[in-house]
């Protein structure tokens, strides 16, 4: 490395290990520690006990197994629908397919915030349209308030988790499909290979490394999600909907309880990596195999 | 896929059709709705049986959204902080993609490493640390604190996507350049860097949308009103409660919304290819 490669790179090297590195560090020990919110208040080093204290927290097991159902639920459906719009958006010849590509990107585009308070505006009990859509066509026959019933609220907010997630999930996807090289499909078709044939011996195994990383991904950012939950539910009713971020960003910030916050973020650091390298383990072992 | 060879059955496109119909139904039903709403009294809203089509469509909502919360000042503090943050990053970020997509030695590596490894964070980790190093700089709620905050957090896909757009400039160019008697700096400046120009757009307006929309880190750091970026005076209308104020609430989200949506509008191309340039080769 010569001085003048340096001159380029730490401009962004200096922020990064300053504002990034440094505090995730730091941030990680905060687990170790009983940090309270407050000027003057001392913080020490106090080993395992916040971990111990999590292990019999039943609000910190609740909120990381709904944080589980609803990362995989999130992720898994829209894997499936994004790559059933990328096939459609992929195909030859269909009409609106333009255009279509192009509104899929919107929710991209929109701020969280305002994806939670227009479902809220869908979902509202009465003033909502989904309670009258159902009505009219005769699947209900009387409102429901999707977003505070204690069974029906967290599949009401994977629904909104799903719709918002999916331009990235298909233009991803949409792009690998389109390296797909045509002549090997027909290929396949000249051969006599059926639609389910084609896709599963010619794009699946093309597809597969991007599939892998942008469910990956999906997975993670789906297990961090705040802001969409904060403001559909705020994590009710009941917290039934509190994913682990909304449960540490309570602990942190209402309760000034810093340490168990940073504890709470260590636990799902592990989780996530553990996570990780078992589906990536099981994703190379079915490429070998 | 279809060729000569396989042409598709009409009862297969006819499926086509209608899965695709399926999906926009899906994707158009809340903005519809939301769309519909803003442009709704407050009567009609309140009726028992919600329509679609405003019976007697209004503005109203739109200047009561004005009068019931600071609109336009949350929409300039979050002017103020996206053009600030999305800029440093970018004039911070170029230099150092060069290199990460030129060289290959452990600095970039480990740069490049750090980039994806951040992502697994949660940002409670981070934001608590820096909840407590900016208090000592007396930066909560404070508009430079946020900038901060958000250029290093606008850094990972900032440096990702501008490394796959330098990528694409042939090394040919900065060869003939040294041949000619070009430093590295003067290279980077008068060849590279006006070839890298579109990349360089398309990422600052893709950290604008995102700086712009970013609701974690402004609602731990900004307390005051007169602070507060427009995600969180939004949600400021969702304590007042009850069917009245659903219609300002709506035209405000709409509003909030056109920002990004317009630059969203003009980078869309780019972004894929940018986004994904190193995810796609695999």
């Amino acid at each position: 490395m010569t001085p003048d490669v340096w001159v380029l790179l730490l401009p962004a090297l200096i922020p990064i290990v300053v504002l990034s590195l440094g505090p995730l560090i730091y941030g990680v020990y905060l687990g170790f520690t009983d940090a309270r919110a407050g000027l003057y208040v001392p913080t020490d080093f106090i080993g395992l006990a916040n971990f111990k204290e999590l292990v019999h927290d039943d609000l910190f097991w609740s909120s990381f197994k709904i944080g589980l159902v609803w990362a995989v639920s999130v992720t898994v459906l829209q894997f499936v629908l994004s790559l059933g719009l990328a096939l459609l958006l992929n195909v030859e010849g269909l009409r609106f397919r333009g255009l279509a590509r192009v509104l899929a990107l919107v929710p991209w585009a929109m701020p969280p915030v305002v994806i939670g308070i227009m479902w809220r505006l869908v979902y509202h009990p009465d003033a909502g349209i989904l309670n009258q859509t159902l009505q009219s066509v005769g699947v209900l026959h009387h409102n429901v308030d999707w977003l505070s019933g204690f069974a029906i609220a967290l599949p009401a907010v994977i629904v909104v988790g799903v719709w918002t997630g999916m331009p990235q999930t298909t233009v991803t996807l949409l792009a690998a499909l389109q390296g797909v090289p045509g002549e090997l499909g027909e290929a396949a078709a000249l051969d006599g290979a059926g639609a389910w044939a084609r896709f599963r011996v010619v794009s699946w195994p093309a597809i597969k490394p991007v599939v892998v990383s942008i469910t990956t991904l999906n997975f993670i950012w789906n297990f961090n999600e705040f802001g969409l939950v904060y403001v559909l539910t705020a994590g009710g009713p009941g917290g039934k909907t509190q994913l682990p971020m909304l449960f540490a960003y309570m602990e942190a910030f209402r309760y000034g309880h810093f340490g168990y916050a940073a504890a709470l973020g260590d636990v799902m650091v592990v989780v996530i990596a553990v996570l990780l390298v078992v589906y990536m383990r099981a994703q190379s072992r079915g490429e070998r195999s | 896929m279809s060729s000569p060879h396989t042409r598709t059955r009409p009862a297969v496109r006819g499926l086509q059709y209608l899965a695709l119909l399926g999906y926009l139904v899906f994707l158009v039903f809340p903005l519809g709705w939301l769309i519909s709403t803003a442009f709704k009294g407050p009567r009609e809203i309140a009726q028992i049986h919600p329509h679609w089509i405003p019976r007697s469509p209004t503005l109203r909502n739109f200047s009561d959204a004005f009068d019931l919360q600071p609109i336009l000042h949350g929409a300039g503090n979050s002017l103020v902080v996206a053009v600030c943050a999305s800029l440093i990053t970018v004039v911070l970020a170029a230099p150092a993609a060069y290199v990460l997509a030129r060289h290959r030695n452990a600095v970039s590596r480990g740069t490049l490493g750090w980039v994806l490894l951040s992502q697994i964070f949660p940002f409670i980790l981070i934001v608590i640390p820096l909840f407590l190093v900016l208090k000592q700089f007396q930066l909560i709620n404070s508009l430079v604190g946020l900038v901060l905050v958000y250029v290093v957090w606008n850094m990972p896909f900032a440096l990702w996507m501008l490394r796959s757009y330098v990528q694409a400039v042939p090394p040919v160019l900065e060869e003939a350049a040294a041949v000619d008697g070009a430093g590295r700096l003067r290279t980077l400046v008068s060849v590279v860097f006006p070839l890298l120009a579109p990349g360089v757009v398309a990422t600052t307006l893709f950290a604008f949308i995102n700086s712009w929309n970013e609701f974690f880190f402004a609602l731990v750091l900004l307390k005051t009103p007169d602070k507060m970026t427009l995600p969180l005076i939004l949600i400021r209308f969702i304590g007042a409660d009850g069917v009245a104020s659903l219609g300002p609430l709506a035209a405000a989200a709409v509003l909030a919304t056109l920002p990004s949506l317009l630059f969203f509008a003009l980078i869309q191309r780019r972004l894929t290819s940018g986004l994904l340039g190193g995810a796609v080769k695999g």
